[in-house]
């Protein structure tokens, strides 16, 4: 009987999913309500498809029904604008789990473009997330903004003009971010607390930094580790930041091609990085007080290696930076270490390896104390066997979506 | 005319059926919404202002919605009763249904003149969890009908300063009720806590604790003497401590996101009266998301200065993206702001 039951279930379950439907939205009147029902309607299997066409919204769009595909005609073909957008934090909120967003563009929204929170299997592919009047303190923080997600996965997106992190990923597990570009924002692709990220094809430019790993205090999920970078182009970063005071991004100097700050087991490798005024790659500790006994404030195995290297650091803006640059004789080696090798309360071995140099290695005994540093400069750094992370496997089914 | 009209109907009506049908607890279970709220049969009358055998309720301290007037009502089926917890929520039988209308008076000196309905929340326990609905009344005020995927409404009020204020009100879609009702994942109530309702209410046969009145009429069980409960404190009552009237306020108005199995938990910041961790509480704290949502300030609450914190300043600003919460308001609630800027004004400067 029982199985008789099990397997009735399955079938409807089957029969289910063989009636998928597609949910078909068009521009007009009320595209606000007819979107927000379509995601309210849409069952586990179904497409929401919104035609091309331009969608004035004046409210942030949510989705919580799992096993759904939000699909535009192109990036640039369908629109969500949210120039007027009166209320919510996002454009799109995401809370379900097996969800893609696909094939649409996002514009001007007041917080965050494309937000997932708590998402297991969450895509987002083929999308644009733009602030239309460029960079700007006033435009929203984040462009695509999964967080406390597993299985993410960033294709071919394009963000613009975020005044945080065009592409950014916090507190989430098992990231894949690739063939996306990154551009006008004040960092281009942010990885936040997270565990086992693969960051590769990308391009990060014309941001203030280009792509930033990092690890803060004081949250629910801490101590960020297994972080690859690879075959990305890191070039010409060169938009003055424009973050508002306060945020974490507001301390990276204009001119940044990658930065590490705290964060564990982050491999740097076969990237192209230049023209960055500041540096092509900044290895740093947290330097605010805080108050978290779990935290680790120190980067540390880090790898840096095969890297294409062109110019960079000719203007370094941080600061103390021009007056250490004229001492190098004008120009900073392209990699740069705060070179802080412990910490009270914490345990962990300091190993970083650079055999791409030279290195600016700072000596400094403890984080931020920049008056205490005794600068050097390396050819290579270290010669520790630090194992690279596994590549990161998505499900199947995922995977296949960004194939 | 049409309301002399529909006046007349019902006055008719009541007259063919003195005795009400009771509440539709089949409508209120059923899988799907009904279409209009008068199909649960909650009021006796079709504009809703006669609750048909329902409990009204009061909080000690309420969530702030642009100076909305809410009228509470709690439905339990016949029998069951709702047990106590002094954590949390109540615990309460399926088939409770918390029903919160909103409103404005034309003018809010006058709260009893010329009251316009606007919406009609439900939260439904259903056998499997609870439900969040929201009906809208129409101009006439003579019908309310579902609306899942939200609204703007133009509301004109004249405030208590006597200043006319106008307002495009939202009345949420059914995620953004879950936003808030939720604990991981899971919808949930956020008001009827024992400690909130732990205060008096002015019953018509009188005024009486909360608690005490629920367990006299069979609605609760398992209540201890509500001198023997906790109690949040009335946020706006100046006889109470300036913290516990600060901590209520910014529990019952951001702890529904800000606590940890809430929507905001990735922001480590956490609002709920049971968090003691300074750090955890905003004081020091950067911002980790918040974008120019930190106007430029460094740390969620700076002891001492309100003008440096971040907490103030997000509670101040209206704009989408900055303003926090960022659903259930649209306009600033100065007296909220007033008393959370004391708050911090009175933290000693580290």
């Amino acid at each position: 009987m029982m199985r008789l039951t099990t397997a009735l279930l399955a079938a409807t379950m089957l029969g289910g999913a063989a009636q998928a439907k597609t949910i078909a939205v068009a521009p007009g009147p009320d595209a606000q309500e007819r979107i927000q029902t379509a995601l309210l309607d849409a069952k586990p299997g179904d497409t929401v498809q919104l035609a091309a066409g331009r969608y004035e919204l004046s409210d942030g769009l949510s989705l919580d029904v799992d096993d759904v595909t939000v699909k535009g005609a192109g990036p640039d073909a369908t629109v969500l604008s949210f120039k007027g957008q009166k209320g919510a934090g996002e454009g799109l909120l995401v809370t379900s789990d097996r969800v893609t967003v696909r094939d649409l563009g996002v514009e001007d929204t007041r917080g965050d473009g494309v937000k997932s929170k708590a998402s297991d299997q969450i895509s987002f592919i083929n999308l644009r997330v733009e602030w239309t009047g460029g960079p700007n303190e006033k435009n929203g923080a984040y462009g695509v903004y999964p967080v406390s997600s597993t299985n993410v996965l960033i294709d071919k997106v394009v963000v613009k003009g975020a005044s945080d992190a065009g592409i950014y990923v916090g507190q989430s597990k098992n990231i894949v971010v690739k063939n996306s570009r990154a551009e006008f924002n004040v960092a281009g692709i942010e990885i936040e607390n997270s565990m086992n990220a693969d960051v590769f094809d990308n391009v990060a430019t014309h941001n203030a930094g280009g792509i930033l790993v990092f690890d803060l205090p004081n949250l629910p999920q801490m101590g960020g580790h297994s972080t690859r970078l690879f075959r990305n182009k890191v070039v010409q970063n060169d938009t003055a930041n424009f973050a508002p005071k306060g945020n974490i991004v507001a301390q990276v100097p204009t001119g940044t091609g990658v930065m590490i700050m705290a964060n564990r087991n982050v491999h740097v490798f076969e990237n192209e990085i230049a023209e960055n005024q500041t540096a092509a790659v900044m290895l740093v500790s947290y330097v605010q007080k805080f108050d978290d006994k779990t935290y680790n404030p120190l980067p540390r195995d880090i790898v840096v290696r095969d890297n294409k290297l062109g110019r960079n650091g000719w203007d370094p803006k941080f600061d103390g930076g021009a007056v250490l640059a004229k001492m190098m004789g004008g120009t900073l080696p392209p990699v740069m270490w705060d070179g802080v090798t412990s910490f009270p309360g914490t345990s962990d071995p300091v190993r970083v390896v650079i055999s791409n140099g030279p290195i600016l290695n700072l000596n400094l005994p403890a984080p931020g104390a920049l008056l205490a540093a005794k600068p050097k400069v390396e050819p290579t750094l270290g010669d520790a066997k630090i194992a690279e992370p596994s590549p990161v496997v998505l499900p199947k089914r995922q995977a296949d979506l960004g194939a | 005319m049409k309301r002399l009209v529909a006046a007349l109907a019902a006055v008719m009506c009541l007259g063919a059926a003195p005795t009400p049908a009771p509440v539709a607890l089949d409508a209120l279970l059923a899988e799907a919404p009904a279409p209009k709220l008068s199909d649960y049969r909650l009021f006796r009358d079709a504009g809703g202002r006669a609750p048909n055998g329902l409990t009204p309720y009061g909080l000690n301290t309420p969530l702030f919605t642009d100076y909305a007037e809410k009228h509470r009502f709690l439905y339990l089926p016949p029998g069951a009763k709702a047990a106590y917890r002094a954590d949390g929520v109540l615990d309460f039988p399926v088939g409770a249904t918390l029903v919160k209308t909103f409103a404005y008076p034309a003018d809010l000196r006058r709260p009893d003149q010329k009251v316009r309905y606007l919406e009609t929340r439900l939260l439904i326990h259903k056998r499997e969890g609870w439900a969040a609905l929201t009906y809208v009344w129409n101009e006439d005020q003579t019908e309310a009908v579902l609306k899942r995927a939200g609204a703007r409404i133009d509301v004109s009020f004249v405030d208590a300063h006597g200043q006319a204020r106008r307002i495009d009100y939202a009345v949420p879609n059914q995620n953004q009720c879950k936003e808030c009702h939720q604990l991981d994942k899971t919808l949930s109530p956020i008001g009827p806590k024992a400690r909130n309702l732990n205060g008096t209410y002015a019953y018509a046969g009188g005024a009486e604790n909360q608690l005490a009145h629920w367990s006299r009429l069979g609605l609760l069980a398992g209540a201890p003497k509500p001198d023997k409960a906790l109690r949040t404190a009335r946020w706006d009552d100046p006889a109470e401590p300036l913290e516990a009237r600060a901590r209520a306020y910014l529990d019952v108005n951001c702890a529904h996101c800000h606590n940890p199995r809430g929507v905001a938990s990735n922001s480590g910041l956490f609002l709920n009266l049971e968090e003691t961790r300074a750090a955890a509480l905003g004081v020091g704290k950067g911002p980790v998301a918040a974008g120019r949502g930190s106007g430029g300030l460094k740390v969620g609450i700076e002891p001492g200065h309100p003008e440096q914190s971040i907490l103030a300043y997000r509670m101040a600003s209206d704009e989408p993206g900055v303003m926090m919460p960022e659903l259930g308001r649209t306009i600033t609630h100065e007296e909220g702001l007033a008393l959370v800027r004391a708050y911090i004004a009175g933290m000693k400067p580290q």
